[in-house]
């Protein structure tokens, strides 16, 4: 029998064998894996996990019925709360949510409650389980507008509560992040993604894609010339940050937006797709969030050499624990305590290396980490030829600036409250990174639900 | 599915399509664009509105073959069907929120080079629709390259020039600038030149000089069109600038052409593609046909 104080190890792909392809790097439990991990779950009355869960999935629940083998019963728990399992199993920062409160983390490792929802949410595919389907329909229009995890969550919610739901999506596929910005490795697009968003559509939920809400047509629009009686905003955050240091135009500097999308939803690494993306031979990606990692690591894939510039130390590295591990393992160097100050360019512009100085950790900021400070005099070069930024996103404001009547605050966020989603206009609430900037899947996703909850709970009184 | 009403060659590598696309055609203004994609494997190639329907529900779109892209776009037929359309992009040309007592009193000069002919017709179709006739020169390498003449000559007072002489004035459209200009003294509030970055850079550098006020629409390399990405930026006076969510029309005065063009060759010329191949390989993969990058 295993130790019972560690999980039940997870294979993974050899780092050197995945640092060359796109293929997924964990390959998650089989049947017997995920039984045995279930069977460490010690099924607490007064369950902390639940707690850490920003969905509140019924984790003892979902778990126990895993332990004798009954997934479809498994499945239908974890559905009631997450629309999106077999992605959250997947991309959820779970050491610092559900397995960061699992009472087995106090002496050993916690249980590994995203492993095997991750294995849960597969199986069903497998198997051809399905979320239980709508109750009546009711015949009362609603619009979502963002396919990410907050726009598919509020669609499948108000579509089991029997409205009839059109989400609209501006890019020519759906999913959002989910397909634009987390490369396949992590997060297959079609076994995955795409199964997922079906789920979805299965419950009655309609789709237009290649509509961008603020230009193909407007909040305002949906709601007096297109008989929406409600619009859930989950547009996310997209527009990304550059440093404003010199040679930042050069050719050869992207942001990590821009080369995960030519990646990740063009599919520039495979042959039969037509849009192009640059190999480098040595990739500097700036930042140090899941979005450098993912830069980072899909620069890897195609042949660099890669290295994480990041300012701050170790510690205060805000990608996920495994996300870093998964880097370093693969050869992702990393320069921390260090930030460029210039990129440099050859004479027909292109990147020819970068400028950097050392940095030291000084008092705490306003955000309780410790500001990063120049060291006088440390500066040096870099050979590198390709350069990722990746500081971070902001929402786009396509749409606020084109509704009439909703507030953002001075971060362009749409300004909505966290119970019910509801914005400074009637008939509109929002969710996700659009109200709150940049974070995380799960958070999108239950800001989807709680959206879901405000809008019955408007056309409810409304229509009475 | 985005179906295909009309389509014809106009020249030897120009082509028009008429497209389906009830929610662009519903809103679009001149001055925006849209983005199209042929199939699942093609890219998002971005494209100005040439004309617009909106009872039809049409978006008409002008486009020349340059690379792999847009030549497999030739090939589609009336009756085919694009994958994916949407828009429209960017914002509308100024004049169009303007008011229109003021705007009747100024005296506007389009430069059109090239394919460029497409996006000026229906700004000057507007103004001509809203009682204001504008002047314009269009500018091509030849008789053969002229394009939508008939089409601006019922909208504007046209002027039409080509680099070899071979039809109507001989020269590059900034020599008939000085001409309306200098030799016949007429006045112009604003200038708008639309062509390739050279030809915009040109007319910038004169109308400068000229102490003429001159827009520009620039045409970066885009991916998705809505600010998402950033491949489109640009430097505008000391700013950096979006073309697909600032733009695409810009003060042309302001804008920094020599950083535009060498970001424009990133993946598009056989110098640039030539370049990519020496640094890196096999990175070239679209099978465009004359860079020789997938053998
Ligand atoms: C590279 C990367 C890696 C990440 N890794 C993780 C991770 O490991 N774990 C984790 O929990 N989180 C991760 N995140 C963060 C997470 O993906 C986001 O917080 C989450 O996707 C936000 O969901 P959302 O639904 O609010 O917005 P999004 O996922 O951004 O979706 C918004 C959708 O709305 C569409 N849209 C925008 N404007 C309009 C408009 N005007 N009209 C119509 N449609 C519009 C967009 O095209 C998009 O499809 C990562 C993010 C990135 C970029
Ligand atoms: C706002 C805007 C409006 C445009 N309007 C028109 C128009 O009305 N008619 C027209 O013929 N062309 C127009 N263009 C240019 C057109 O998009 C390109 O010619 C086309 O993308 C080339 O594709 P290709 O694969 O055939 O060429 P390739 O050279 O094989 O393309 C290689 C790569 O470079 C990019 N690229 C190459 N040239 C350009 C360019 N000039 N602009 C942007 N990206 C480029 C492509 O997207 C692709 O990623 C416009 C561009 C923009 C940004
Ligand atoms: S806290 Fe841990 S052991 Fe307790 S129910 Fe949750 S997963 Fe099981
Ligand atoms: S094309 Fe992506 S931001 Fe403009």
């Amino acid at each position: 029998m295993a130790d019972v104080l560690k999980k039940v190890p997870v294979r993974e792909q050899d780092p050197k064998v995945r640092a060359t392809n796109f293929e997924e790097v964990c390959y998650g439990y089989n049947k017997e894996e995920a039984m045995e991990e279930a069977s460490r779950c010690i099924n607490c009355k007064n369950a902390k996990c639940i707690t850490g869960c920003p969905v509140s999935i019924d984790i003892p629940a979902f778990i126990a019925q895993a332990k004798e083998g009954k997934f479809d019963e498994a499945y239908q728990i974890i559905s009631k709360s997450s629309a999106l399992p077999a992605v959250c199993g997947r991309v959820c920062p779970q050491e610092s949510q559900c397995e960061g409160k699992c009472i087995r983390g106090i002496k050993g490792e916690p249980v590994s409650i995203g492993k095997l929802e991750r294995f849960v949410a597969d199986w069903a595919k497998e198997n051809g389980v399905k979320p239980q389907l709508a109750t009546e329909k009711n015949g009362h229009k609603v619009a979502v507008i963002g396919s990410g995890p907050a726009g598919l969550t509020c669609a499948g919610d108000l579509a089991k509560l029997g409205y009839d739901v059109t989400i609209f999506e501006a890019l020519h596929k759906p999913g959002g992040v989910l397909v634009y910005g987390i490369p396949e490795f992590r997060l297959p697009k079609d076994k995955v993604v795409a199964e997922e968003v079906k789920n979805v559509l299965s419950l009655g939920v309609k789709i237009e894609t290649n509509v961008i809400i603020g230009k193909s047509t407007t909040v305002d629009e949906l709601l007096t010339e297109e008989g929406f009686e409600a619009v859930f905003i989950g547009s996310g955050a997209g527009l990304p940050m550059f440093m404003g240091i010199p040679g930042e135009n050069a050719n050869g500097v992207f942001s990590a937006n821009e080369y995960l999308t030519r990646n990740n939803l063009m599919k520039a690494f495979r042959d039969d797709y037509k849009t192009p993306i640059m190999r480098g031979k040595k990739v500097a990606v700036v930042g140090g969030g899941n979005v450098a990692m993912d830069a980072a690591r899909t620069a890897l894939r195609l042949g660099a050499e890669v290295h994480i510039i990041y300012r701050r130390s170790e510690a205060e590295l805000p990608a996920r624990v495994e996300e870093v591990h998964h880097a370093k393992e693969e050869g992702v160097q990393f320069d921390l305590l260090t930030n460029p100050t210039e990129i440099l360019v050859d004479e027909n512009d292109w990147v020819k290396g970068i400028r950097c100085i050392r940095m030291e950790l000084g008092e705490p900021d306003a955000s309780g980490r410790r500001r990063p400070v120049e060291i006088p005099g440390s500066e040096f070069e870099m050979e590198v030829d390709t350069v990722i930024m990746s500081l971070g996103t902001s929402p786009n404001p396509l749409i606020s600036s084109t509704t009439y009547g909703l507030d953002v605050n001075k971060r362009k966020c749409i300004i909505a409250d966290e119970e019910f989603g509801k914005t400074s206009k009637e008939g509109v609430y929002a969710g996700g990174d659009a109200v709150t900037g940049a974070a995380t899947v799960i958070l999108a996703m239950g800001a989807g639900r709680a959206g879901a909850r405000g809008i019955h709970e408007y056309l409810s009184s409304k229509n009475k | 599915m985005y179906k295909i009403r009309e389509a014809k060659q106009l020249t030897d590598n120009i082509y028009l399509m008429n497209v389906e696309a009830r929610r662009v055609a519903k809103h679009c203004e001149p001055g925006q664009f849209i983005i199209v994609k042929i199939d699942e494997e093609g890219e998002r190639i971005p494209l100005t509105i040439c004309d617009y329907d909106r009872e039809e529900g049409t978006v008409t779109i002008v486009f020349q073959v340059i690379g792999a892209s847009t030549l497999q776009m030739s090939k589609l037929k009336a009756g085919d069907s694009f994958a994916d359309f949407v828009g429209p992009l960017g914002k509308p040309s100024e004049f169009v929120t303007e008011d229109l007592q003021e705007l009747k009193k100024k005296k506007i000069l389009f430069v059109a080079g090239g394919v460029g002919t497409a996006p000026v017709y229906p700004q000057v179709k507007w103004l001509n629709e809203h009682g204001i006739k504008a002047d314009a020169i269009v500018g091509a390498k030849n008789k053969d390259l002229v394009i939508l003449e008939e089409e601006m000559e019922q909208v504007s007072n046209l002027y039409v020039t080509t680099d070899d002489g071979s039809y109507k004035r001989k020269g590059m459209v900034t020599e008939v600038i000085k001409d309306l200009v200098v030799n016949q003294k007429k006045e112009y509030d604003v200038v708008v030149a639309i062509g390739p970055m050279i030809m915009m850079k040109f007319v910038c550098l004169l109308t400068k000089e000229l102490g003429l006020h001159t827009i520009v629409s620039m045409n970066p390399i885009m991916v998705d069109g809505t600010g998402m990405c950033g491949a489109c930026r640009l430097t505008v006076g000391d700013e950096v600038k979006f073309a697909c969510v600032d733009g695409p029309e810009f003060d042309g005065h302001l804008v920094n052409f020599d950083e535009a063009m060498k970001r424009q060759q990133m993946y598009k010329t056989e110098e640039g593609r030539a370049y990519l191949k020496e640094k890196e390989g096999d990175t070239h993969h679209g099978g465009c046909g004359h860079c020789g990058g997938e053998e």
